[in-house]
């Protein structure tokens, strides 16, 4: 078992690796990079990552560039689980035969993906993989979007959020479907460690990453990545806008371990109004009209039902 | 470290048994697999010998033949020896991934268990598949027996992981009529087959901690262009060789010859058959008792069917008068793939032949000794007349009224 990293605050953590670097293609306050660079900041274990195709690939190993300065593959959309699990079966069947090159290194296996590369396309890979109990780390960047091809809905999209491929228009408020409940999907897998991070919370966000990398077996992370492009706010408040999403409950953070016990990790001293959560996104704009303001009161309502239903089943135990 | 297993000079297996074996011998590091039949067997031997101690590498059921591929290509970025199998549907299920491992020139070895594609649903063998991975970048060999699909496993994986090439590779064979046939197959020692392929030597892995390395990056027009050109002179150039290479030192090894091309009664042929799989055995026989009739038939069977051997193609058919390209798929809106091969194969060429089209045994259907001889009979009129007497592209062992094109 390898030591687990000692993190001082946030300007040390910041700079204390540079595996990701500042030098890629994302937009100006795109989420990702933040949540990235805390996800590999986390550990100064070695890495060995994945990216299925998104913002995220597209803009970090543009040829003959590359962000990344740990071994990392690309493969297509869905794939990003099962190329790490390959690396991974790769590293045990190395060890057993004992031709590791650095045998005293325990790496790590993360793959990063998309809320569309995870949510849907690649859910059926992500579920093979953690079926078959693989020592991997999936990091699911959620935007709640296909931001990478120009804004299209996914299975993430939450209701009421105009798409490009759900527009909200005269006789429509846009996406019509709640979100995908991906955590309690892959916490069904049984999976040893499951949990919602926001880069906001960094500190909440690197004891759960440091909790992933200690479990033996697959990990799920689902990390609200917001999106400055298709959520339509200013470059300099992503932080600003995750507050928002944090206090208002709209992205709870919590752990599910071994597929049951689930903890609470965040709980906001002021909870604030969803209201204010959606009124600061171009994506939400037109339900602040007569015509969908009651969408707005049918929002609480969900927020407030899911916050209880998590309250209660931290009580439960089960 | 894995068991050795005693085997015979001489075994018993059925094509899927040869390949299994093969994989064992070989030591492979990672095999992910979906099974699907017909070459569902490969898988479940692995795994026997995985259960038993034969095998010490990582064996991975995925989800799918997607899962199963992709798993292959992080593994084999990971830097060790990779092995799975496939047929029909769970090929066509895996195409995608297919590009990428070539376009990463990631050496893998897949073994193909030829057979039809739907719909309609055929679990039988047809050649629809093999023809569908053309376009892949993968070098494609190909078995017309049992032999051949343990001996070609040997010559593929060292071809694909020499450092020259690191481009994958295909094994195929005909669903049912070779992978599930049991005949005697020469075996080579554990030691002598681990020894032939020797110890994977790395490159670029993602598992050298101290130096990483990214694998599968984006290019547009800037840099496509010159990847690809490259990734198709490494086909085109180092690979023939190699295979030739492997050949002659398996030779050395087994006393047993294998060719790019498979010649067979051509030097002095006026009609040739051109065909793939376990066809060409077939093919070879009736072009014997043709000879007693006094038509100097050949027959030329494709072992690379990618890179596609131009060359020795042309040279093998420079003479002949009339050729008949065998076809074992649905040509779908056009001639058919071996078709199409040879006339572009023979265009630039002094040969004077005549060339016709036959589609034959699609999902499974028999193509007989009498399918043959009506076939060489065609060739000769062809070949007297000096032109085409029979329609351009048609169709044997169809029932029903007769079809034919062009």
């Amino acid at each position: 078992m390898s030591e687990i990293k000692k993190i001082k605050n946030l300007k040390e953590f910041s700079t204390s690796a540079d595996r990701f670097e500042g030098a890629n293609l994302l937009c100006p306050g795109c989420a990702h990079s933040i949540i990235v660079r805390e996800v590999l900041n986390a550990t100064n274990d070695d890495l060995i990552l994945a990216a299925s195709t998104g913002c995220l690939e597209v803009c970090t190993a543009v040829y003959p560039y590359t962000s990344w300065d740990a071994s990392w593959i690309h493969i297509g959309f869905e794939n990003g689980s099962s190329a790490v699990a390959g690396a991974e079966a790769m590293y045990k069947a190395l060890k057993t035969k004992g031709r590791l090159k650095q045998p005293d290194r325990v790496p790590k296996f993360v793959a990063f993906g998309g809320d569309g590369a995870t949510y849907d396309i690649g859910f059926q890979w992500i579920s093979g993989c953690f079926e078959r109990g693989h020592n991997m780390m999936y990091v699911c960047l959620d935007n709640e979007v296909y931001a990478n091809t120009g804004g299209q809905r996914s299975s993430s999209t939450p209701i009421g959020a105009s798409a490009t491929t759900t527009p909200a228009g005269r006789v429509s408020y846009g996406e019509k479907k709640n979100k995908k409940d991906m955590m309690g999907i892959m916490a069904a897998h049984g999976a040893p460690y499951v949990a919602q991070v926001a880069p906001n919370k960094w500190k909440d966000m690197v004891a759960k990453i440091q909790k992933g990398f200690a479990a033996e077996g697959p990990v799920f992370i689902n990390a609200m990545s917001a999106c400055t492009t298709e959520w339509k706010f200013a470059p300099e408040d992503t932080i600003a806008i995750s507050d928002l999403a944090t206090d208002s409950l709209v992205f709870p953070l919590y752990e599910i371990i071994n597929g049951t016990e689930l903890n609470i990790t965040y709980r906001p001293k002021n909870i604030i109004p969803v209201r204010d959560y959606l009124g600061a996104q171009g994506r939400f704009k037109h339900l602040f009209t007569k015509q969908y303001e009651y969408l707005i009161d049918e929002w609480q309502t969900r927020v407030d039902k899911e916050w209880e239903r998590l309250q209660r089943r931290e009580e439960a135990r089960v | 470290m894995a068991d050795t297993m005693e085997l015979r000079d001489i075994e018993v297996w059925d094509g899927n048994m040869a390949a299994s074996q093969a994989l064992r011998q070989v030591q492979v590091d990672v095999v992910a697999a979906y099974p699907i039949t017909p070459s569902t067997p490969i898988v479940e031997n692995y795994a026997g010998f995985t259960a038993n101690g034969y095998v010490d590498g990582e064996f991975v059921m995925t989800e799918s033949e997607h899962g199963a591929m992709s798993c292959c290509i992080g593994a084999a970025a990971a830097g060790g020896r990779v092995a799975t199998a496939t047929s029909s549907q769970g090929f066509a299920l895996m195409v995608e991934t297919l590009y990428s491992a070539s376009g990463m020139r990631l050496p893998i070895v897949l073994n193909v268990v030829n057979r039809a594609i739907g719909a309609p649903l055929n679990v039988n063998g047809d050649h629809s598949d093999m023809y569908m991975g053309r376009d892949s970048g993968w070098i494609q060999l190909d078995s017309y027996c049992p032999q051949n699909a343990y001996d070609l496993n040997f010559i593929a994986f060292r071809v694909s992981e020499d450092h020259d090439v690191r481009l994958p590779a295909m094994v195929h064979q005909d669903g049912f009529m070779t992978s599930h046939t049991a005949q005697g197959v020469h075996t080579l020692t554990d030691e002598a087959a681990y020894n032939f392929v020797g110890q994977y030597k790395p490159m670029n892995d993602m598992l050298d901690l101290d130096h990483p390395v990214t694998h599968g990056v984006q290019t547009e027009e800037d840099w496509h262009f010159e990847h690809k050109a490259r990734q198709q002179h490494a086909l085109m150039t180092a690979v023939l060789p190699k295979i030739q290479a492997a050949f002659d030192d398996f030779e050395k090894l087994t006393g047993r010859k294998y060719n790019i091309v498979e010649a067979y009664d051509m030097e002095d042929a006026e009609v040739a058959v051109v065909c793939m799989g376990t066809s060409v055995e077939t093919a070879r026989e009736v072009a014997e008792e043709m000879r007693a009739q006094g038509i100097k038939a050949g027959v030329v069977g494709i072992r690379v069917f990618r890179p596609w051997p131009l060359e020795q193609l042309a040279a093998v058919l420079k003479d002949v008068k009339a050729i008949a390209a065998l076809d074992r798929s649905s040509p779908h809106g056009t001639v058919g793939a071996l078709f199409n091969e040879i006339s572009g194969t023979l265009f630039n060429t002094d040969t004077k032949a005549v060339l016709t089209n036959y589609i034959y045994g699609l999902g499974g259907r028999d193509l007989t000794k009498a399918h043959l001889v009506s076939i060489y009979t065609d060739l000769k009129a062809n070949a007297d007349a000096g032109k085409v007497t029979t329609p351009l592209q048609q169709y044997i062992g169809l029932r029903g009224p007769k079809l034919s094109f062009f």
